[in-house]
């Protein structure tokens, strides 16, 4: 390797994300109290998430089932015998001063996320572990705040932590990678994976080595990332912060940053010196969990067709492109809404376009999700096999889409009250290709002296003369006939 | 003042009323506090309107449970919901838990009547009572002697039989030392057989109630009344409670009974103690206990072992004492300046002493050298009592290594003060049940013997005690020091 660091090229990014995804249990991981985000300050907390003297925990066994299905969708392996552990350090939104976690037991260990690029990038671990609660600083940090509000209706909801190996090499694939995730977790319903409501977080591990290299290069931990495009914006800034310290001569530091969104920046938090010692040990207020193999397969057996099989099958079975597989399959809800609509209409492709094509915009002109929709897969469905057998043309299709779309009518009522059905009957259409014929001898003429533009004008005065029912088809067939 | 049972039989009979028997109480205990100060807090309305409640429920020919009318006092470690709950710490001095033990709640379901709340090492971490934060409890045997701890209270008020059951809680001997010490019954039950929810925890995985009485069968029902699974407590066993008090047995005969050798060897150095509990194995045989020598080869580690895990999980279960949501709070420039200052001033300096050892151990580099190691040798002490209960029943062993000793004669010296719990930690690290039961007086002070049995035979344990006892009947031989005026013992 003769190459040498310092040069802007000559460098490749290597990134770890570790995702926090709220379980979407009914209550919470373990108490009682109910899980759910929105309600008022500290109305959501009994003795145990508050962490009362003499309280104590008791798992969530949904939390647990949620979890395992989480891994075993991602291919992971699901440990026999896992235990809690205690992450124990002082902060006032935790109210125990512990916090609930998973250290050298996790719940599941290895497995995969397969991005829409056909990329795989391996999972480390998957654990389980309790949310902290909601600290309110009335300035802009904690320490520089005259008080700091703490809101615990957050503290003891279920968290899965997810850590990838360090296998994804740029912003563009850690936005990538976060979306299949998010694919993945509201497929099999176990979170609502909304990174505005803090249901799905992200820190991520970034650090630069030589092209070609197998070495880590120090890493540096970036936390407070929000949103996908925050998530992109930090490891962009994160690289290129790294490339101008080494340009500079300067050595990059092991530690942890902190994302300024507004001034789109990091900033460090703490250095490798000034990290916590967690002192993990068991908890022993909870037994070890010990999983039956019988009740994991039953999970497994429970667990929907994922979006990665999906886009397979789009590919291969409907003939789609990777790129429109990977679109129509964002959603599970979305994705078997196509389904149903390939399946009504009998034509998959079609019904892609459609679903990417008018709907979307018919969706978008009226500010609604497919799910709010009132149409239904069947209703659009007989709408395109009605293009297909001429009952109506694509153009006046676009028309009934709307009204099928946003109010749920049945499209045939849309094209018989609007009129919009074609005329197929071949002995009206022939009259009006006579009629036209007649009354055009010039372009017939030109026509026949091979300008080719003159046969779309008579096309074009077919359709005038048939107030457009004609079908367009028909009338291309029975004018070139004519016109032999 | 009678036994629990007795009074309950009494009720019962309409011979006197739980009125009657809270008032007797009521006045015992304040013959005797101003001598013994044995209780936090006395909740006489809430006893009294609870004891007319009782009545009321006898007159209506209702079911009024097990301890129905019986006045009973808990140790300050058990949240009371409502009624100020302090762990003898000046750190919850005024915390009022919303919510009451998972013990309390059955208690007062068994129709208990609650007095009050019991002095006792702050934390529960002593063996004298002197680290509580508000005050020390005298002895009723000897008012100038320690009445032992952590629950000191709850021994020095059923010791002078002002109520005659009390509940304490048990981590390494805190409720068999005081109860040696005060002359009565106390029971350390299985880990796992009394659910620990509300109970203010010092060590998770060794903390346990249990009941301090004057005699055994008023254990054998106490017991009863608060042990069983409990769902809000995930170490809580799903076992069986069987009534214990079918099991009090009146002889021996068939019952083998293991002495160990070594801690017979431990307490040879002290003649008078030595006599007293070679006495007590001999009476054992007289009841028809066929007796087997047994070995405890790891028990001698065992408070090496004890003071590198109760400190660890002491360490942060005390975390959560911050001034942040409840307790005392004392002001600082931030948040953490606010922490560490509340804690300074709120902890004692056993208490502090245990978590900078505990978090000590558990520090990156030291723990798999502490702690871990420490965990291995729970292991083998557990072992050691398999291999011991293969060749008897129940263990027979000494309780405590000295009789009650003077206020003040070893608060500067903890290790010494440690030690008073070598005979006693190690089951507490084996999670089995033990029990200390009076075996007569040294120096005109009672020490107890104490019973050892397998998890969850706590009905064999309770058996041969009620034999041992009423065929000895220390208890009763004499009469505590504090109805007698100071100095002279009866």
């Amino acid at each position: 390797m003769s190459k040498v660091i310092g040069a802007a090229t000559d460098t490749e990014a290597v990134i770890g994300l570790e995702a926090h995804v709220e379980l979407l249990t009914q209550s919470k991981m373990f108490c009682g109290c109910r899980n759910a985000f929105g309600a008022p300050p500290n109305t959501l907390v009994c003795p145990v998430c508050l962490g009362l003297p003499g309280s104590l925990p008791v798992a969530n066994a949904r939390a647990v089932e949620f979890l395992c299905k989480a891994g075993t969708a991602l291919g992971c392996t699901i440990a026999d015998y896992s235990k809690f552990d205690r992450k124990n350090y002082f902060y006032p939104d935790m109210p125990k001063n512990y916090q609930i976690s998973q250290y050298d037991m996790p719940l599941t260990t290895g497995g995969e996320v397969t991005l829409p690029s056909g990329k795989s990038v391996r999972l480390t671990r998957i654990h389980l572990e309790e949310d902290t609660g909601k600290n309110v600083h009335a300035g802009e940090s904690i320490a520089r705040s005259a008080y700091t509000l703490v809101d615990y209706n957050r503290a003891g909801v279920p968290l899965m932590e997810i850590v990838s190996e360090p296998e994804i090499s740029s912003a563009a694939e850690a936005e990538e990678y976060l979306a299949e995730l998010k694919a993945v977790m509201s497929y099999i319903g176990v979170s609502d994976v909304k990174m505005h409501e803090g249901s799905l977080r992200c820190d991520a591990n970034v650090s630069i080595r030589p092209v070609g290299s197998h070495e880590l290069g120090t890493k540096v931990e970036i936390k407070n990332l929000n949103s996908f495009r925050s998530v992109g914006r930090a490891i962009d800034h994160e690289i290129e912060r790294m490339r101008a310290c080494l340009r500079d001569g300067e050595r990059i530091v092991q530690e942890t940053r902190g994302w300024d969104e507004s001034s789109g920046t990091t900033h460090s938090m703490r250095s490798k010196e000034l990290a916590h010692d967690y002192r993990y040990f068991p908890d022993p207020d909870l037994v070890p969990l010990e999983l039956d193999r019988a009740l994991l397969s039953r999970w497994r057996d429970e667990l929907p067709e994922l979006p990665a099989a999906k886009r397979a099958r789009y590919v291969s079975d409907f003939g789609l492109s990777a790129y429109d597989a990977g679109v129509l399959t964002g959603e599970r809800s979305d994705a078997e809404f196509f389904e149903a609509v390939a399946a009504a209409s009998g034509n998959p492709k079609q019904a892609a376009n459609w679903m990417m094509g008018d709907v979307r915009k018919v969706l978008d002109r009226a500010g609604l999700t497919l799910a709010e929709a009132k149409g239904t897969p069947a209703q659009v469905g007989s709408l395109i096999a009605m293009v297909a057998a001429g009952t109506i043309s694509g153009k006046a299709a676009k028309e009934v889409i709307e009204p099928v779309i946003v109010e749920g009518r049945d499209p045939g009522d849309v094209v018989a009250q609007r009129g919009l059905a074609q005329t197929s009957d071949t002995g009206a259409v022939a009259a009006f290709v006579d009629q036209a014929v007649t009354a055009n001898a010039d372009s017939v003429a030109s026509y026949k002296a091979g300008k080719e533009k003159a046969f779309e004008f008579l096309v074009g005065q077919v359709m005038k003369l048939s107030r457009g029912k004609a079908n367009v088809e028909m009338v291309r067939g029975l004018l070139k006939e004519r016109l032999g | 003042m009678n036994t629990g049972h007795e009074i309950r039989d009494a009720i019962a009979r309409h011979e006197m009323t739980a009125l009657e028997a809270a008032e007797m109480a009521l006045a015992a205990i304040a013959a005797t506090e101003p001598r013994l100060q044995a209780y936090l807090q006395l909740m006489p309305e809430r006893a009294l309107a609870r004891a007319r409640e009782i009545d009321a429920a006898i007159a209506r020919g209702q079911d009024v449970g097990l301890l129905a009318g019986v006045p009973v006092a808990v140790k300050d470690l058990f949240c009371t919901q409502g009624v100020r709950t302090t762990a003898g710490s000046k750190i919850l001095a005024n915390f009022v838990p919303p919510y009451s033990a998972t013990v309390v709640r059955r208690l007062e379901a068994q129709g208990a009547i609650i007095v009050g709340k019991t002095n006792m090492d702050e934390f529960a971490m002593g063996s004298s009572c002197e680290n509580s934060a508000f005050k020390a409890t005298h002895n009723p045997w000897s008012i100038e002697d320690v009445p032992g701890g952590s629950s000191g209270g709850s021994a020095a008020t059923v010791g002078a039989r002002c109520v005659p059951i009390a509940f304490g809680t048990d981590t390494g001997g805190s409720i068999r030392e005081p109860a040696s010490f005060c002359g009565i019954v106390g029971v350390k039950p299985t880990y796992g057989r009394v659910s620990r929810y509300g109970i203010v925890a010092f060590a998770s995985s060794l903390d346990q109630a249990g009941p301090m009485t004057v005699d055994v069968r008023d254990s054998a029902d106490a017991l009863e009344a608060i042990a069983g699974y409990d769902p809000m407590d995930s170490t809580s066993a799903n076992v069986d409670v069987p009534h214990y008090a079918g099991r009090l047995r009146e002889d021996l005969k068939g019952v083998r009974i293991g002495i160990v050798s070594e801690f017979d060897e431990s307490i040879a150095a002290d003649k008078a103690m030595h006599a007293l509990y070679q006495r007590a194995y001999e009476d054992l045989r007289a009841l028809g206990a066929e007796l087997v020598t047994v070995s405890l080869p790891h028990a001698k580690y065992g408070l090496a072992t004890y003071y590198l895990i109760a400190p660890a999980e002491a360490s942060s279960n005390l975390a959560r004492y911050d001034g942040a949501r409840y307790g005392l709070r004392v002001d600082g420039p931030d948040v953490f300046s606010m922490f560490d200052a509340t804690r300074a001033a709120g902890f004692g300096p056993e208490v502090k002493r245990r978590v900078i050892l505990g978090t000590y151990a558990l520090s990156s580099g030291y723990y798999d050298a502490y702690y871990v190691r420490a965990q291995k040798v729970r292991t083998l002490m557990k072992k050691d009592f398999d291999e011991a209960f293969e060749r008897c029943d129940v263990i027979a062993c000494p309780a405590v290594s000295c009789p009650p000793f003077q206020l003040g004669a070893k608060s500067q010296d903890p290790v010494a003060m440690y030690l008073m719990d070598y005979f006693t930690i190690p089951m507490s690290l084996a999670g089995i049940p033990a029990m200390s039961v009076p075996a007569g007086y040294v120096d005109e002070l009672p020490v107890g013997l104490q019973l050892v049995a397998p998890a969850f035979e706590e009905g064999r344990m309770l058996g041969v005690a009620h034999a041992y006892e009423q065929a000895t009947r220390h208890a009763w031989a004499r009469t505590p020091m504090v109805y007698a005026g100071e100095g002279d013992a009866a």
